[in-house]
């Protein structure tokens, strides 16, 4: 093979390769991606048995009963609040008012959390929009 | 006080970026082809010694790093060519 | 003060501006003096910029709360450390840090090369001071650090977030800007490479040690924000893919595949188009990552509020992009390259494949981490990807990249002799082979992704001793040194070489730590009472006793309050005890009761760790403060109640006696505590495998003595000369 068709033919397989992995990215994205809902879009309208990732801020007066929490969390400017049960311990930032962000799925009333996805969002260091 | 401050380093900074402009054509700077040929001839010398210690820890033969060596050899001469040329 | 800080900024803003047009100017009419003057500039900026920040430390340090900043982020309570760097704890102070940082590398680079680089270094300077000017621009219009405390001046400020009370996280953000704007400085001589058309070795050689340096710092930067999330925070991992986290990783991914496509082009001619976008895309992303950071448009666990420079920063970022593709593509014709590859079993093809594998590992998370706004763009509702999902495809790339980085250092350059390669390959693969065997009799059989990666690393860490061994061989033949002395000249000799080799095995060692640590590990979250026990990871945890203490601030005032608790540890026999704490640190609000305030404010883990080689046990506390609540109420009813007759002295006794009651109780009747029980492989491997990492980056980095360098090259030139005068 000359060089010029040594060269074309390494340029298609490495596009091919390329395309193949974009296919790839795209498509197992879209497929295990959690769509991202408030607490009043979830009050609108949630499947049961399907994951949501969840923000909002949360409510003061949450419930501990050993590993379990119960919590509610509502929207970052508004009042609608759905209630939460996650298993686990809870990070280190989180209380009332803090915001989080939490894989949930419906299960009856309730939305339960997945095991280690309650993020709660570190305190604003940079204050720049309160006060 | 923060006057002041600000008095000392503006004209710090003023004297700093206006000393050039008041004594123009005294830079002594490199040729930049020069510079160039050696940046080169420097790349091609650590060619030829890794080509050498490949050849130690033998990633290459004794003829194929003969042959190398020869080839490496015949470029950084160009290199010195040209850099003699300037 | 403050206006004399303010002045410096308008100041840094108008010097940069100034710079822009002197070099531009100088650069085009071919006037030294102004390019001269435009690179002075440059150490004008640098000096503002040093001036305005001792401006704001020195505020810190004596507590000075008429500024708006300190009182935010700081108080007299602070030890004297933390006073120092909160001053990067805010939003103003670390974009000042971050100029402060780019005009001190860029007039370190703009100084040793002031002789030369003549028609480059110009436009160099206008891009870097054209970053500088923007920094400046957002200090001194939207977030200014020297902004006056609002009404009167507060005797106490807010103090500095207990999460950021540790050194890692002091350090961390200096090291990552270091990294960040160390990346600014081969960027804008690409930039300026391009526009004045020289595309050839001296510019990259200028801007190696700037290239190298950069991803050193950031590499650092990235391992200390691991390691403070896995040793100070309560959940025990040390990576999330969280948004942040990635947007520190995706330029150090670019900056280590240019380190090593740069050598194909010193040595080849080759790849001059990838080399420059390489560079210039890490310039971009190290901008995107400071940019995520502050701008809040991803959710994320460091979303440091949403803010306005979200619109200053993307314009920068659009104007980045769209200038380097008009670059690349009008100067098509200087960046063709003169060769080709010699063949494709030569260390350069090795390195063609580890450059795709780093760029598709980039586009990977990058892809993952914006997805929200890209499936916001494409469906008009937000989703987001998990970790999950992040490991299905970094986890295989990742393997490759392990496996070349061993078969690289096997291949000599520009063409290997097929034979020798295969001979090369026996005592690594049996290294691999015994690799294997450790581990499948140590039980990794169940998990196939991280038996690979051992196997991996045993080929890597085979194939480097192999090379260090011949090559000592190879010195003490010609030399006659002793073993030691061999050893060190040999590495002195081929710092780029066996530092690189170090490098490899570094980042070897700390993937099999990442492997072992996420395949085997064993945890679990358990409710415990005093005496009770639970299993985690083949030990017994006993919760012992708790504990309760006071803690006092420097300055005799009470800082915060621990619950904990003590945990006897044991296996086979033998036993540890481990102490782990949360701290209740109290909230400023006034309207909260003297008592129950201290659990409405912050609560930081301490973490009881029992590191070893082999493995990490780790455990975390979280007391439940509700169960308090009745004594908590009794206290502040207690207090408020006495509080309104007595003098601030015997207010301040009871307080006191109130709190200890409180401690006391909690030893006596402890309420339930939930721990979490972590029992992980090899971590520790990680942070040895990065500091070899750092060790070998160091080698290459350092440079030779000057002498060693100069009759090197004076040797040469005889030698090639004295051949160039005989006939082939």
């Amino acid at each position: 093979m000359d060089p010029a068709r040594k060269r074309t033919v390494r340029l298609v397989v490495a596009l091919s390769v390329a395309v193949v992995l974009a296919a790839a990215l795209v498509y197992t994205s879209f497929s295990a991606s959690s769509e991202a809902r408030s607490p009043s879009q979830l009050v609108d309208a949630a499947e049961p048995g399907k994951t949501y990732q969840l923000t909002g801020k949360v409510v003061a007066g949450y419930e501990r009963r050993g590993t379990v929490t119960e919590f509610r969390v509502r929207d970052r400017a508004g009042n609608v609040s759905v209630p939460v049960r996650y298993e686990g311990v809870l990070p280190d930032p989180f209380r009332p008012e803090r915001e989080v962000i939490v894989d949930v799925r419906k299960q009856g009333e309730v939305f339960v959390g997945e095991k280690d996805s309650l993020v709660t969002k570190c305190p604003s260091k940079f204050t720049a929009e309160e006060t | 006080m923060d006057l002041l401050v600000i008095g000392v380093v503006l004209l710090i900074v003023v004297a700093l970026v206006a000393a050039p402009l008041r004594r123009p054509g005294t830079m002594v700077e490199e040729d930049a082809e020069r510079a160039e040929l050696e940046a080169a001839r420097d790349a091609k010398y650590r060619e030829i010694r890794d080509a050498e210690l490949d050849h130690r820890t033998g990633k290459l033969s004794e003829a194929d790093w003969r042959a190398m060596d020869r080839s490496l050899r015949a470029e950084a001469v160009e290199i010195l060519r040209r850099l003699d040329a300037l | 003060m403050l206006t004399a800080g303010q002045g410096c900024l308008i100041l840094a803003l108008g010097v940069c501006l100034y710079g822009i047009g002197a070099s531009l100017y100088g650069a085009r009419t071919g006037r030294r003096e102004w390019v001269a003057s435009g690179r002075r500039a440059v150490y004008a900026l640098a000096g503002t910029a040093a001036v305005a920040f001792v401006i704001l430390e020195a505020a810190f340090l004596r507590s000075d709360f008429s500024f708006a900043l300190v009182t935010s982020h700081s108080s007299t309570t602070t030890p004297a450390f933390y006073r120092a760097t909160a001053v990067w704890s805010s939003q103003e102070g670390s974009l000042l840090l971050w100029l402060l940082l780019l005009s001190l590398w860029s007039s370190l680079i703009l100084f040793a090369t002031r002789r030369r680089l003549r028609e480059i270094a110009p436009y160099a300077t206008a891009v870097l001071l054209g970053l500088g000017a923007f920094f400046a621009a957002l200090l001194v219009f939207l977030e200014s650090p020297f902004d006056h405390t609002a009404g009167p001046l507060p005797a106490e400020g807010v103090g500095l977030n207990p999460l950021l009370r540790h050194p890692s996280m002091m350090i961390h953000p200096p090291m990552l800007y270091s990294g960040y704007t160390l990346f600014a400085v081969p960027f804008a001589f690409a930039v300026g490479a391009l526009v004045a058309r020289r595309l050839n070795a001296d510019w990259i050689r200028s801007t190696r040690p700037f290239t190298l340096g950069a991803w050193f710092f950031l590499g650092i930067g990235i391992v200390l924000g691991a390691r403070w999330s896995y040793s100070e925070l309560g959940w025990g991992g040390y990576w999330a893919w969280d948004p942040v986290e990635n947007a520190s990783l995706m330029p150090w991914l670019t900056g280590t595949a240019f380190l090593h496509s740069v050598m194909i082009q010193e040595k080849r001619g080759m790849l001059k188009v990838w080399n420059v976008s390489l560079v210039l895309a890490t310039g971009v992303l190290a901008i995107l990552g400071t940019f995520l950071v502050r701008s809040g448009i991803l959710d994320s666990i460091h979303a440091f509020g949403a803010s306005t420079l979200g619109v200053p920063f993307l314009t920068l970022i659009a104007v980045m992009i769209a200038g380097s593709i008009f670059l690349v593509a009008s100067r098509a014709a200087e960046l063709r390259s003169a060769h080709r590859l010699d063949s494709l079993l030569s260390r350069e093809a090795i390195f063609l494949l580890n450059n795709l594998v780093l760029v598709l590992l980039c586009v990977a998370i990058w892809w993952g981490t914006f997805f929200p706004l890209i499936a916001e763009a494409v469906t008009g509702r937000r989703a987001s990807i998990g970790p999950p999902w992040f490991d299905r495809f970094t986890v295989p790339l990742t393997l490759v990249l392990v496996l070349l980085s061993g078969i690289g250092p096997l291949i000599a350059w520009r063409r290997a002799t097929a034979a020798n390669l295969r001979r090369n390959f026996v005592a690594p693969l049996g290294v691999a082979t015994a690799a294997l065997a450790v581990a499948l009799l140590l039980g990794a059989g169940s998990q196939p992704d991280a038996l690979v990666m051992f196997v991996f690393a045993g080929f890597v860490v085979g194939g480097m001793g192999q090379e260090l061994v011949r090559g000592v061989r190879a010195r003490r033949v010609t030399a006659r040194e002793p073993l030691p002395l061999a050893v060190v000249s040999l590495v002195r000799r081929n710092r780029r070489r066996y530092g690189g080799y170090t490098v490899h095995v570094g980042m070897a060692l700390l993937f099999v730590g990442i492997a072992a640590s996420s395949s085997f590990a064993d945890e679990r979250d358990v409710e415990l009472v005093p005496g009770r026990s639970a299993e985690v990871g083949g030990y017994e945890v006993e919760y012992v006793r708790p504990t309760s203490e006071l803690v006092a601030a420097p300055n005799g005032r009470l800082e915060r309050i621990d619950f904990g608790a003590i945990l006897r540890v044991s296996k086979d026999g033998s036993a540890t005890t481990l102490r782990t704490e949360r701290s209740f640190f109290p909230s400023s609000a006034p309207e909260l009761g003297p008592v129950s305030r201290f659990f409405e404010g912050e609560a930081t883990s301490e973490v009881g760790l029992d590191a070893g080689l082999r493995e990490d046990v780790w455990m975390s506390v979280a007391p439940d403060t509700r169960r308090l609540g009745p004594r908590v109420a009794e206290g502040d009813r207690v207090f408020s109640g006495a509080a309104e007759t007595l003098p601030a002295r015997e207010r301040d006794v009871l307080l006191a006696e109130a709190l200890r009651g409180l401690v006391r109780s909690y030893t006596a009747e402890p309420p339930p505590a939930t721990f979490r029980l972590l029992v992980s492989p090899m971590v520790t491997w990680i942070w040895l495998g990065a500091i070899v990492v750092f060790l070998g980056a160091l080698i290459a980095l350092w440079p030779s003595p000057r002498t060693v360098g100069r009759r090197v090259t004076a040797a040469y030139t005889a030698r090639v000369g004295r051949e160039a005068r005989v006939p082939a």
